[in-house]
């Protein structure tokens, strides 16, 4: 079967939306019902937090949401049931999970992707898994046609790309900031010299984020990217007493 | 110079056995193997340990005595207990043999502003401290919890023109600070250089500070031999993340002969609340390398408990993974109550105020002395002062200071 997510670029004539959401926040109820109305608001590719207790590489926004998920009660298992309760309305929209090593690592690297492949994973970003790491889970997910995507950011060199590229598949994560998500937004100009020369070396699509919260900074990475992550305002949009996701996801989506 | 024969470990990926390793977001994996491939020059370098050595003499006060401690012994009444006197260091602990050693590299790096986690503010201070000796900014981490308890190591701090950054994320505590300091080295990755405190993180910090601290157990080794002319029959030392046992028990690793014993937190008792990561825990990844934690079995980490700050972390070196699952060295753990009889005993006895930290090595000297024979010998790592400790210590005994 072809990866949901290589469809998904095949398909598309545009840039794709990537919606992030950190899965059981608030609860895992309330979660499920803003996940499976992503897609027709216009996510093309929806990236899951699993949730954990030290996200270093989170701002105090996606920390925030991982701590409630976590307090209501949302484990990997929980997380999991998530994606099979969502496939069963949705077959097409690519599902990536992204976190950290040690609860993967708790449960087993192999049984992971296994388990996360049978419920409709088909992408999977573990931040502090570095190609150097990563062999373990590298070759579950090979096995399982799930693809182990990498992250390139601004401190990414030629030569690091050498070593990054040859386990990279399904896209590449380019972050656009040396920083933690939510921050401030990337300079533009920046950004676009250095995707330009990382396609040189990759016919991968590459998607961008981090500090990326509304339609003006869609549209701007979107002129040299082949999708945009939107994470941290969309979580925040979620917690406002008004929060609309469905609107406010749409509002992204019409920017592309 | 270190000993490089004794560095056979770990392989050139960082890994003792299973653990360690460079487990860290992309963006900092140029700057991680910048930091190797800079310690990997220095360290060959006879010009980088000369002025090392030299600072160690001079502004530490190296080397720290050892010290026969005759009223412990006399009142235990079994084995001869040598402490080994690195609460005497300039700072009052064995945290400046490593701020040293790293301000020296972030110097021949070009780094500009120094970040640094602090738990009890030992590694604050002495991160601070040679800050401000090399006219660097420096910003510490430290926990609010953390900040509370131990309030005359922040005022410290700040008098040495350091910015103390509170942690109110998680318990407040040295998790929380190490989480903090690792954002912000992913944000100021060109100019920042990351002083960490212990024999944790990402390679090659653990083996990096365990080799700055392995000045405690090289002094020790020549220092007993000359006293006692043998080696001694048991090394005992308190165990946080594990910089100051590694740095007495690595020059000893390869003597057979010589017990090892590393002291982790009880806290409340391992059934309840603790900061016991190798008694308490399993293998996992947290701050960079594989090692023991303290976590559910979902893979989240728990929080830990100590009335130590500076042990109270819910990980530990991983270089001490692999000598516990090796056997080469014992894990013990003592509790809060146990620390505090010991912190009382050694003050009063010895007429020296340990810190919280080497009062649970105490404590375990307690246990273990009786049961030795007279002629057998202990060197036990005073690795801090209890200066710090005295609010903490007060609130437990209902003294209002």
């Amino acid at each position: 079967m072809t990866n949901r997510i290589d469809a998904t670029f095949a398909k598309l004539d545009r840039p794709a939306l990537i919606t992030f959401i950190t899965a059981g926040d608030p609860d895992i109820k309330k979660s499920q019902s803003i996940l499976d109305l992503l897609p027709a608001s216009g996510a093309d590719i929806i990236e899951l937090g699993m949730p954990f207790t030290d996200p270093m590489a989170d701002g105090p926004v996606i920390q925030a949401a991982a701590l409630r998920a976590l307090d209501s009660g949302a484990s990997m298992k929980t997380t999991l049931q998530m994606v099979r309760d969502f496939r069963k309305n949705n077959t097409d929209t690519p599902i990536v999970l992204m976190g950290y090593a040690n609860p993967v690592y708790q449960y087993g690297m192999d049984v992971f992707v296994r388990d996360a492949s049978a419920a409709g994973v088909d992408g999977l970003i573990i931040v502090d898994l570095p190609p150097e790491e990563d062999d373990e889970l590298y070759t579950a997910s090979k096995a399982a046609n799930v693809h182990l995507i990498k992250l390139v950011t601004p401190t990414t060199s030629d030569e690091r790309l050498k070593t990054v590229l040859p386990k990279a598949s399904g896209f590449l994560y380019y972050v656009s900031i040396t920083g933690i998500t939510g921050a401030a937004s990337a300079d533009v100009s920046a950004v676009k010299n250095h995707v330009e020369s990382i396609r040189k070396a990759t016919d991968l699509p590459l998607a961008i984020g981090f500090g990326i919260k509304g339609p003006d900074d869609v549209r701007q990475f979107a002129a040299f990217a082949d999708a945009v992550v939107v994470g941290s305002a969309i979580v925040s949009e979620a917690q406002k007493p008004d929060g609309d996701v469905a609107t406010f996801v749409k509002s992204l989506r019409s920017a592309l | 110079m270190p000993d490089l024969k004794k560095n056979s470990l770990p392989d050139e990926r960082g890994h003792f056995g299973i653990y360690g390793g460079r487990y860290v977001a992309e963006t900092l994996m140029p700057l991680i193997l910048d930091v190797e491939k800079a310690w990997s020059d220095a360290k060959a370098d006879a010009k980088y340990w000369a002025q090392f050595d030299e600072l160690m003499r001079d502004y530490v006060g190296r080397p720290s005595p050892m010290y026969f401690a005759e009223p412990t012994t006399k009142k235990l009444g079994g084995a001869k207990v040598y402490f080994k006197r690195d609460e005497l260091n300039h700072t009052g602990s064995h945290k400046i043999n490593n701020t040293i050693g790293q301000i020296l590299l972030a110097l021949r790096m070009g780094k500009t502003r120094i970040i640094a986690e602090t738990g009890a503010g030992q590694h604050g201070v002495a991160t601070a401290t040679v800050c401000a000796r090399f006219g660097l900014p420096c910003t510490v981490f430290m926990g609010a919890t953390d900040i509370e308890r131990q309030k005359p190591n922040v005022f410290r701090m700040k008098l040495l023109g350091a910015e103390v950054r509170p942690v109110t994320s998680g318990a407040g505590t040295l998790k929380d600070a190490m989480n903090e300091a690792m954002r912000d080295w992913v944000t100021n990755v060109h100019d920042t250089f990351y002083i960490i405190g212990t024999v944790a993180g990402p390679h090659p910090y653990p083996a990096m500070v365990r080799d700055f601290q392995s000045v405690i157990g090289k002094e020790a080794r020549a220092q007993i031999l000359e006293r006692e002319g043998r080696l001694p029959d048991l090394l005992i030392a308190a165990i946080g993340g594990g910089s100051n046992a590694m740095g007495l028990f690595h020059p000893f690793l390869d003597d057979a002969s010589v017990k090892i014993q590393g002291v982790e937190a009880g806290g409340h008792g391992l059934h309840h609340k603790h900061a016991a990561s190798l008694t308490g825990g399993k293998p996992g990844i947290l701050h960079g390398n594989m090692t023991y934690l303290l976590q559910s079995n979902d893979g989240q980490i728990t929080e830990a408990h100590s009335i130590s700050a500076g042990l109270d972390y819910p990980g530990i070196g991983p270089e001490h993974s692999y000598l516990h699952d090796t056997k080469r060295a014992e894990y013990v753990s003592i509790t809060d109550d146990e620390a505090l009889d010991a912190f009382k005993m050694c003050t009063q006895l010895e007429g020296i105020i340990p810190a919280l930290e080497p009062a649970h090595a105490y404590a375990q000297v307690m246990k273990m002395a009786p049961k030795m024979k007279k002629d057998d010998i202990i060197v036990m790592n005073l690795c801090g002062r209890g200066d710090k400790d005295i609010f903490t210590v007060a609130e437990r005994f209902g003294v209002t200071l």
